[in-house]
Protein backbone atom coordinates (compact mmCIF):
# COMPACT_ATOMS: atom_id res chain seq x y z
CA UNK A 1 0.00 0.00 0.00
CA UNK A 2 1.35 3.27 -1.12
CA UNK A 3 -0.25 5.29 1.95
CA UNK A 4 2.05 6.89 4.16
CA UNK A 5 1.26 7.13 7.84
CA UNK A 6 2.44 10.69 8.65
CA UNK A 7 2.37 11.87 12.33
CA UNK A 8 1.45 15.52 12.08
CA UNK A 9 1.46 18.10 15.22
CA UNK A 10 0.33 21.61 15.68
CA UNK A 11 0.90 21.88 19.63
CA UNK A 12 0.61 25.34 21.90
CA UNK A 13 1.70 25.23 25.23
CA UNK A 14 1.86 28.05 28.02
CA UNK A 15 3.90 27.39 31.30
CA UNK A 16 3.61 30.25 33.74
CA UNK A 17 4.81 28.98 36.87
CA UNK A 18 8.16 28.09 34.97
CA UNK A 19 11.18 30.80 35.49
CA UNK A 20 11.99 31.83 33.03
CA UNK A 21 8.24 31.46 31.71
CA UNK A 22 8.24 28.75 28.53
CA UNK A 23 5.95 29.11 25.60
CA UNK A 24 6.23 26.05 22.85
CA UNK A 25 3.91 26.93 19.54
CA UNK A 26 5.40 24.79 17.03
CA UNK A 27 3.89 23.30 13.89
CA UNK A 28 5.29 19.73 12.70
CA UNK A 29 4.75 17.32 10.53
CA UNK A 30 6.92 13.68 10.03
CA UNK A 31 6.75 11.11 7.48
CA UNK A 32 7.54 7.78 8.07
CA UNK A 33 11.44 6.88 8.29
CA UNK A 34 13.75 8.38 10.46
CA UNK A 35 13.14 12.51 11.40
CA UNK A 36 15.52 14.33 13.58
CA UNK A 37 14.31 17.24 15.78
CA UNK A 38 17.57 19.00 16.75
CA UNK A 39 17.63 21.86 18.93
CA UNK A 40 19.84 23.09 22.09
CA UNK A 41 18.31 22.36 25.54
CA UNK A 42 15.50 23.89 26.78
CA UNK A 43 14.09 24.75 23.15
CA UNK A 44 11.02 22.63 24.51
CA UNK A 45 12.14 18.76 22.62
CA UNK A 46 11.20 16.28 25.48
CA UNK A 47 8.08 18.14 25.85
CA UNK A 48 7.19 18.22 22.71
CA UNK A 49 7.42 14.24 22.47
CA UNK A 50 5.25 13.79 25.72
CA UNK A 51 2.84 15.94 24.30
CA UNK A 52 2.66 13.92 21.04
CA UNK A 53 2.68 10.66 22.95
CA UNK A 54 -0.09 12.12 25.47
CA UNK A 55 1.63 12.34 28.60
CA UNK A 56 1.25 16.17 28.35
CA UNK A 57 -1.77 17.99 27.20
CA UNK A 58 -1.30 21.04 24.62
CA UNK A 59 -3.44 24.12 25.41
CA UNK A 60 -4.30 24.20 22.20
CA UNK A 61 -3.70 22.28 18.97
CA UNK A 62 -4.42 19.28 16.78
CA UNK A 63 -2.43 15.87 17.02
CA UNK A 64 -3.17 13.02 13.82
CA UNK A 65 -1.48 9.92 13.10
CA UNK A 66 -2.13 9.00 9.77
CA UNK A 67 -5.92 9.09 9.85
CA UNK A 68 -6.47 9.11 13.26
CA UNK A 69 -7.13 12.22 15.00
CA UNK A 70 -5.22 11.51 18.56
CA UNK A 71 -5.74 15.40 20.18
CA UNK A 72 -8.03 18.27 18.97
CA UNK A 73 -8.65 21.17 21.72
CA UNK A 74 -11.16 22.10 19.23
CA UNK A 75 -13.40 18.88 19.29
CA UNK A 76 -12.38 18.31 22.84
CA UNK A 77 -10.86 14.72 21.69
CA UNK A 78 -8.08 13.80 23.89
CA UNK A 79 -6.74 10.02 23.53
CA UNK A 80 -5.31 8.56 26.41
CA UNK A 81 -1.62 7.58 26.04
CA UNK A 82 -2.46 4.21 26.26
CA UNK A 83 -4.69 4.45 22.77
CA UNK A 84 -2.51 6.38 20.80
CA UNK A 85 -0.19 3.37 19.54
CA UNK A 86 2.78 5.65 20.09
CA UNK A 87 6.05 4.51 21.87
CA UNK A 88 8.44 6.99 23.47
CA UNK A 89 11.94 5.99 24.70
CA UNK A 90 12.79 8.57 27.16
CA UNK A 91 16.09 9.82 27.98
CA UNK A 92 16.49 7.89 31.41
CA UNK A 93 15.00 4.95 29.43
CA UNK A 94 12.76 4.37 32.00
CA UNK A 95 13.28 0.75 32.05
CA UNK A 96 10.73 -0.99 35.04
CA UNK A 97 13.38 -1.35 37.96
CA UNK A 98 11.84 -4.43 39.18
CA UNK A 99 10.62 -6.36 36.13
CA UNK A 100 13.19 -8.62 34.37
CA UNK A 101 14.69 -7.90 31.17
CA UNK A 102 12.01 -9.70 29.33
CA UNK A 103 9.09 -9.00 31.48
CA UNK A 104 10.19 -5.45 30.25
CA UNK A 105 9.83 -5.74 26.77
CA UNK A 106 7.01 -8.21 27.29
CA UNK A 107 5.41 -5.36 29.59
CA UNK A 108 4.00 -3.34 26.26
CA UNK A 109 3.68 -6.74 23.50
CA UNK A 110 -0.29 -6.13 22.93
CA UNK A 111 -2.07 -7.82 25.80
CA UNK A 112 -4.46 -9.97 23.18
CA UNK A 113 -1.84 -12.56 22.38
CA UNK A 114 -1.48 -14.97 25.33
CA UNK A 115 1.00 -15.10 27.84
CA UNK A 116 3.21 -17.56 26.48
CA UNK A 117 3.61 -15.98 22.99
CA UNK A 118 4.03 -12.44 24.73
CA UNK A 119 7.36 -13.86 26.56
CA UNK A 120 8.83 -15.62 23.11
CA UNK A 121 7.63 -12.10 20.98
CA UNK A 122 9.91 -10.02 24.00
CA UNK A 123 12.54 -12.52 23.80
CA UNK A 124 12.76 -12.73 19.97
CA UNK A 125 13.18 -8.69 19.92
CA UNK A 126 15.98 -8.43 23.03
CA UNK A 127 17.39 -11.48 20.63
CA UNK A 128 17.12 -9.25 17.49
CA UNK A 129 18.83 -6.50 19.82
CA UNK A 130 21.33 -8.43 20.63
CA UNK A 131 20.42 -8.58 24.70
CA UNK A 132 18.88 -12.26 24.88
CA UNK A 133 21.38 -12.58 27.81
CA UNK A 134 19.42 -9.96 29.78
CA UNK A 135 16.11 -11.39 29.60
CA UNK A 136 16.23 -13.07 33.33
CA UNK A 137 18.73 -9.94 34.65
CA UNK A 138 17.12 -6.98 35.98
CA UNK A 139 18.15 -3.11 34.46
CA UNK A 140 20.19 -2.26 37.78
CA UNK A 141 22.88 -4.60 36.78
CA UNK A 142 22.92 -3.48 32.89
CA UNK A 143 25.65 -1.20 31.14
CA UNK A 144 24.31 1.52 28.96
CA UNK A 145 24.70 0.43 25.83
CA UNK A 146 22.48 -2.87 27.37
CA UNK A 147 20.12 -0.83 29.06
CA UNK A 148 19.84 1.03 25.57
CA UNK A 149 19.17 -1.91 23.62
CA UNK A 150 16.17 -3.43 26.15
CA UNK A 151 14.85 -0.04 25.91
CA UNK A 152 14.56 -0.29 22.15
CA UNK A 153 13.53 -3.54 22.09
CA UNK A 154 10.58 -2.74 24.60
CA UNK A 155 9.85 0.34 22.14
CA UNK A 156 9.79 -1.67 19.30
CA UNK A 157 8.18 -4.94 20.65
CA UNK A 158 4.71 -2.93 21.43
CA UNK A 159 4.28 -2.51 17.86
CA UNK A 160 3.99 1.07 18.03
CA UNK A 161 2.73 3.16 14.81
CA UNK A 162 4.97 5.65 15.56
CA UNK A 163 8.61 5.91 17.78
CA UNK A 164 9.51 8.83 20.00
CA UNK A 165 13.09 8.69 20.94
CA UNK A 166 14.48 11.07 23.28
CA UNK A 167 17.99 12.00 23.12
CA UNK A 168 18.37 8.00 22.60
CA UNK A 169 22.77 7.79 22.83
CA UNK A 170 23.38 10.20 25.34
CA UNK A 171 24.44 8.50 27.48
CA UNK A 172 26.43 6.35 25.36
CA UNK A 173 30.00 7.03 24.07
CA UNK A 174 30.92 8.39 20.98
CA UNK A 175 31.58 4.65 19.27
CA UNK A 176 28.61 3.05 20.61
CA UNK A 177 26.36 5.67 19.99
CA UNK A 178 27.68 5.50 16.59
CA UNK A 179 27.33 1.63 16.46
CA UNK A 180 23.86 1.74 18.28
CA UNK A 181 22.33 5.11 15.49
CA UNK A 182 23.26 2.69 12.70
CA UNK A 183 21.63 0.01 13.66
CA UNK A 184 18.53 1.84 14.92
CA UNK A 185 18.21 2.98 11.16
CA UNK A 186 17.87 -1.03 10.12
CA UNK A 187 15.24 -1.55 12.60
CA UNK A 188 13.15 1.01 11.66
CA UNK A 189 13.49 1.07 7.93
CA UNK A 190 11.15 -1.58 7.32
CA UNK A 191 8.33 -0.75 9.51
CA UNK A 192 7.61 2.43 7.82
CA UNK A 193 6.68 4.03 11.35
CA UNK A 194 7.09 7.77 11.83
CA UNK A 195 10.12 8.17 13.94
CA UNK A 196 10.65 10.80 15.58
CA UNK A 197 14.62 11.28 16.98
CA UNK A 198 14.94 14.36 19.53
CA UNK A 199 18.83 15.32 19.92
CA UNK A 200 21.18 18.23 20.64
CA UNK A 201 23.81 16.23 19.23
CA UNK A 202 24.68 17.92 15.31
CA UNK A 203 26.93 15.03 14.77
CA UNK A 204 24.66 12.47 15.63
CA UNK A 205 21.93 14.73 13.34
CA UNK A 206 24.10 14.63 10.62
CA UNK A 207 24.59 10.68 10.89
CA UNK A 208 21.21 9.80 10.78
CA UNK A 209 18.59 12.43 9.02
CA UNK A 210 17.72 13.25 5.81
CA UNK A 211 15.90 15.81 7.08
CA UNK A 212 16.14 18.09 10.27
CA UNK A 213 13.89 20.13 12.04
CA UNK A 214 15.41 22.82 13.79
CA UNK A 215 14.17 23.93 17.00
CA UNK A 216 14.63 27.14 19.16
CA UNK A 217 13.33 28.58 22.17
CA UNK A 218 9.69 26.66 21.65
CA UNK A 219 9.90 27.72 17.88
CA UNK A 220 10.34 25.86 14.57
CA UNK A 221 13.37 27.92 13.37
CA UNK A 222 13.47 25.99 9.77
CA UNK A 223 12.81 22.52 8.02
CA UNK A 224 15.54 21.29 5.74
CA UNK A 225 17.91 18.88 5.07
CA UNK A 226 20.32 17.83 7.08
CA UNK A 227 23.70 19.31 4.85
CA UNK A 228 22.14 22.51 4.44
CA UNK A 229 21.22 23.26 7.94
CA UNK A 230 23.63 22.08 9.87
CA UNK A 231 26.49 21.60 7.48
CA UNK A 232 27.51 25.37 8.14
CA UNK A 233 27.51 25.24 11.80
CA UNK A 234 29.50 22.21 12.57
CA UNK B 1 -8.23 -12.48 84.93
CA UNK B 2 -7.44 -13.98 81.89
CA UNK B 3 -4.62 -12.01 80.72
CA UNK B 4 -4.64 -13.87 77.33
CA UNK B 5 -8.13 -12.98 76.09
CA UNK B 6 -7.40 -9.20 75.65
CA UNK B 7 -4.19 -9.47 74.34
CA UNK B 8 -5.90 -11.71 71.42
CA UNK B 9 -8.64 -9.37 71.17
CA UNK B 10 -5.99 -6.31 69.99
CA UNK B 11 -4.49 -8.70 68.15
CA UNK B 12 -7.77 -9.98 66.03
CA UNK B 13 -9.41 -5.80 65.82
CA UNK B 14 -5.71 -4.70 64.97
CA UNK B 15 -5.33 -7.20 62.33
CA UNK B 16 -8.86 -6.41 60.89
CA UNK B 17 -8.51 -2.76 61.22
CA UNK B 18 -5.10 -2.76 59.63
CA UNK B 19 -6.00 -4.65 56.20
CA UNK B 20 -9.35 -2.14 56.32
CA UNK B 21 -6.86 0.88 56.60
CA UNK B 22 -4.44 -0.85 54.14
CA UNK B 23 -7.14 -0.56 50.84
CA UNK B 24 -8.55 2.66 52.65
CA UNK B 25 -5.12 4.06 53.40
CA UNK B 26 -3.68 2.84 49.28
CA UNK B 27 -6.69 3.90 47.52
CA UNK B 28 -6.38 7.42 49.38
CA UNK B 29 -2.25 7.85 48.91
CA UNK B 30 -2.91 6.68 45.26
CA UNK B 31 -5.21 9.26 44.68
CA UNK B 32 -3.73 12.02 47.11
CA UNK B 33 -0.38 11.58 44.97
CA UNK B 34 -2.18 12.46 41.83
CA UNK B 35 -1.62 16.54 41.47
CA UNK B 36 -4.82 16.96 39.77
CA UNK B 37 -7.07 16.23 42.37
CA UNK B 38 -9.01 18.70 43.75
CA UNK B 39 -8.53 19.69 47.20
CA UNK B 40 -6.27 17.06 47.76
CA UNK B 41 -4.57 18.63 50.78
CA UNK B 42 -7.86 19.51 52.02
CA UNK B 43 -8.64 15.63 51.76
CA UNK B 44 -5.08 14.93 53.22
CA UNK B 45 -5.99 16.91 56.08
CA UNK B 46 -9.37 15.34 57.06
CA UNK B 47 -7.97 12.03 57.09
CA UNK B 48 -4.83 13.03 58.84
CA UNK B 49 -7.68 14.77 61.41
CA UNK B 50 -7.74 11.56 63.37
CA UNK B 51 -3.92 11.68 64.32
CA UNK B 52 -4.35 14.89 66.43
CA UNK B 53 -8.07 15.63 67.33
CA UNK B 54 -9.02 14.14 70.56
CA UNK B 55 -10.09 10.93 70.96
CA UNK B 56 -13.93 12.06 72.01
CA UNK B 57 -14.62 14.23 69.46
CA UNK B 58 -13.40 11.08 66.89
CA UNK B 59 -15.67 9.48 69.15
CA UNK B 60 -18.69 11.34 68.77
CA UNK B 61 -18.82 11.80 65.20
CA UNK B 62 -18.30 7.70 64.90
CA UNK B 63 -21.21 7.54 67.30
CA UNK B 64 -23.79 10.21 65.15
CA UNK B 65 -22.39 8.50 62.10
CA UNK B 66 -22.59 5.05 62.77
CA UNK B 67 -24.81 4.53 65.76
CA UNK B 68 -27.79 2.64 65.56
CA UNK B 69 -30.26 5.90 65.11
CA UNK B 70 -27.62 6.59 61.70
CA UNK B 71 -28.71 5.71 58.00
CA UNK B 72 -25.30 3.77 57.93
CA UNK B 73 -25.53 1.79 61.39
CA UNK B 74 -29.84 1.19 61.20
CA UNK B 75 -28.94 -0.65 57.53
CA UNK B 76 -25.90 -2.29 58.80
CA UNK B 77 -28.40 -3.81 61.50
CA UNK B 78 -31.03 -4.43 59.32
CA UNK B 79 -28.51 -6.14 56.61
CA UNK B 80 -26.32 -7.92 59.00
CA UNK B 81 -27.99 -8.31 62.62
CA UNK B 82 -25.95 -6.77 64.50
CA UNK B 83 -25.17 -2.60 65.43
CA UNK B 84 -21.62 -1.78 64.53
CA UNK B 85 -21.51 0.59 67.96
CA UNK B 86 -20.53 -1.55 70.78
CA UNK B 87 -19.71 -4.50 69.23
CA UNK B 88 -16.26 -6.07 68.44
CA UNK B 89 -16.90 -3.98 64.87
CA UNK B 90 -17.13 -0.90 66.49
CA UNK B 91 -13.67 -1.40 68.01
CA UNK B 92 -12.22 -2.84 64.52
CA UNK B 93 -13.89 1.22 62.94
CA UNK B 94 -11.85 2.98 65.69
CA UNK B 95 -8.59 0.97 65.12
CA UNK B 96 -9.16 1.53 61.61
CA UNK B 97 -9.75 5.39 61.79
CA UNK B 98 -6.36 5.38 64.10
CA UNK B 99 -4.23 3.17 61.54
CA UNK B 100 -5.87 5.03 58.13
CA UNK B 101 -3.77 8.18 58.51
CA UNK B 102 -0.47 6.95 59.15
CA UNK B 103 -1.00 4.38 55.97
CA UNK B 104 -2.69 6.88 53.58
CA UNK B 105 0.43 8.86 54.04
CA UNK B 106 2.96 6.56 53.69
CA UNK B 107 1.15 5.44 50.77
CA UNK B 108 1.38 8.93 49.06
CA UNK B 109 4.73 9.95 49.89
CA UNK B 110 5.88 6.36 48.13
CA UNK B 111 3.68 6.44 45.47
CA UNK B 112 4.61 10.04 44.87
CA UNK B 113 8.50 9.28 44.97
CA UNK B 114 7.85 6.89 41.87
CA UNK B 115 9.39 8.42 39.05
CA UNK B 116 6.95 9.42 36.46
CA UNK B 117 8.55 8.48 33.69
CA UNK B 118 8.05 5.22 34.74
CA UNK B 119 4.53 5.75 34.85
CA UNK B 120 4.62 7.47 31.40
CA UNK B 121 6.29 4.46 29.67
CA UNK B 122 3.93 2.61 31.01
CA UNK B 123 0.84 4.51 29.48
CA UNK B 124 2.62 4.95 26.45
CA UNK B 125 3.33 0.86 26.34
CA UNK B 126 -0.69 0.46 26.74
CA UNK B 127 -1.13 0.25 29.51
CA UNK B 128 -4.63 1.79 31.49
CA UNK B 129 -4.08 3.93 34.10
CA UNK B 130 -5.10 1.62 36.60
CA UNK B 131 -2.86 -1.10 35.03
CA UNK B 132 0.22 1.65 35.46
CA UNK B 133 -0.76 1.67 39.07
CA UNK B 134 -0.70 -1.91 39.90
CA UNK B 135 2.16 -3.09 37.90
CA UNK B 136 4.40 0.14 38.10
CA UNK B 137 3.11 2.22 40.61
CA UNK B 138 2.34 -0.23 43.60
CA UNK B 139 5.26 -2.72 43.17
CA UNK B 140 7.87 0.24 43.42
CA UNK B 141 6.26 1.78 46.20
CA UNK B 142 5.76 -1.54 48.12
CA UNK B 143 8.79 -1.13 50.31
CA UNK B 144 7.33 2.31 51.69
CA UNK B 145 3.67 1.66 52.24
CA UNK B 146 4.80 -1.60 54.14
CA UNK B 147 6.61 0.47 56.45
CA UNK B 148 3.21 2.93 56.76
CA UNK B 149 1.36 -0.57 57.37
CA UNK B 150 3.28 -1.77 60.16
CA UNK B 151 3.33 1.53 61.69
CA UNK B 152 -0.31 1.43 61.70
CA UNK B 153 -0.66 -2.13 63.05
CA UNK B 154 1.38 -0.41 66.30
CA UNK B 155 -1.17 2.17 66.36
CA UNK B 156 -4.10 0.01 65.79
CA UNK B 157 -2.60 -2.29 68.41
CA UNK B 158 -3.34 0.12 71.06
CA UNK B 159 -6.45 2.35 69.89
CA UNK B 160 -7.79 3.16 73.81
CA UNK B 161 -10.01 6.52 73.48
CA UNK B 162 -12.04 5.86 70.54
CA UNK B 163 -12.55 2.77 70.71
CA UNK B 164 -14.24 2.96 74.59
CA UNK B 165 -16.55 5.63 73.16
CA UNK B 166 -17.59 3.71 70.18
CA UNK B 167 -17.08 0.47 71.27
CA UNK B 168 -17.59 0.48 74.98
CA UNK B 169 -15.44 -2.15 77.71
CA UNK B 170 -17.02 -5.06 77.15
CA UNK B 171 -15.21 -8.15 78.68
CA UNK B 172 -14.37 -10.73 75.65
CA UNK B 173 -16.30 -8.45 72.82
CA UNK B 174 -14.17 -5.16 73.19
CA UNK B 175 -12.44 -4.84 76.17
CA UNK B 176 -8.62 -4.83 74.41
CA UNK B 177 -5.58 -4.76 75.83
CA UNK B 178 -5.24 -1.06 76.28
CA UNK B 179 -8.63 -1.11 78.25
CA UNK B 180 -7.90 -3.86 79.86
CA UNK B 181 -4.45 -1.84 81.02
CA UNK B 182 -6.78 1.05 82.73
CA UNK B 183 -9.31 -1.64 84.36
CA UNK B 184 -5.96 -3.28 85.92
CA UNK B 185 -5.02 -0.36 87.01
CA UNK B 186 -8.51 1.38 88.25
CA UNK B 187 -9.02 -2.31 90.06
CA UNK B 188 -5.63 -1.68 91.86
CA UNK B 189 -4.37 -5.04 89.61
CA UNK B 190 -0.76 -3.96 89.26
CA UNK B 191 0.69 -7.15 88.10
CA UNK B 192 -1.84 -7.45 85.06
CA UNK B 193 -1.35 -3.84 84.38
CA UNK B 194 2.53 -4.40 84.09
CA UNK B 195 2.76 -7.37 82.26
CA UNK B 196 0.09 -6.22 79.72
CA UNK B 197 1.98 -2.74 79.57
CA UNK B 198 5.00 -5.20 78.97
CA UNK B 199 4.06 -7.15 76.14
CA UNK B 200 2.22 -4.02 74.36
CA UNK B 201 5.82 -2.04 74.72
CA UNK B 202 7.51 -4.89 73.26
CA UNK B 203 5.11 -5.64 70.46
CA UNK B 204 4.88 -1.58 69.52
CA UNK B 205 8.84 -1.72 69.75
CA UNK B 206 9.53 -4.61 67.14
CA UNK B 207 6.84 -3.28 64.96
CA UNK B 208 8.58 -0.08 65.04
CA UNK B 209 12.11 -1.80 64.49
CA UNK B 210 10.90 -3.60 61.33
CA UNK B 211 9.32 -0.36 59.77
CA UNK B 212 12.16 1.18 60.26
CA UNK B 213 14.14 -1.07 58.84
CA UNK B 214 12.49 -1.22 55.89
CA UNK B 215 13.01 2.16 55.15
CA UNK B 216 16.69 2.27 55.88
CA UNK B 217 17.01 -0.95 53.35
CA UNK B 218 15.32 0.95 50.55
CA UNK B 219 17.74 4.06 51.25
CA UNK B 220 20.93 1.45 50.83
CA UNK B 221 19.21 0.47 47.28
CA UNK B 222 20.31 3.48 45.80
Amino acid sequence: MAFEARLSARLELQRQLTAPRFSLAVELDFGPGLNVLFGPSGSGKSTILALIAGLLRPDRGRIALASEVLFDSEQRLDRAPNERGIALVFQSLALFPHLTGVANVAYGVPRALGNAQRVERAMAWLQRLRVGHLAQRHPGSYSGGEAQRVALARALASEPRALLLDEPFSALDRELAGELSAELSSYVAPLAIPVVLVTHDRKLARELGREVTLLRAGRVEEVGSVSDLLAERA
Amino acid sequence: MNALEPLLLSFEVAVLATALATVLGVVLGGLLARPQLWAREVIDALVTAPMVLPPTVLGYYLLVLLGRESAIGHTFEALTGSAIVFTRGGAVVAATLGALPLISKAARAALESVDVRLVGAARTLGASSFRAFMSVSLPLARRGITSGVLLGFARALGDFGVTLMVAGNIPGQTRTASLAIYDAVLAGRDDDAARLALIMTTLAVAVLIGASYLTRQRRDGF
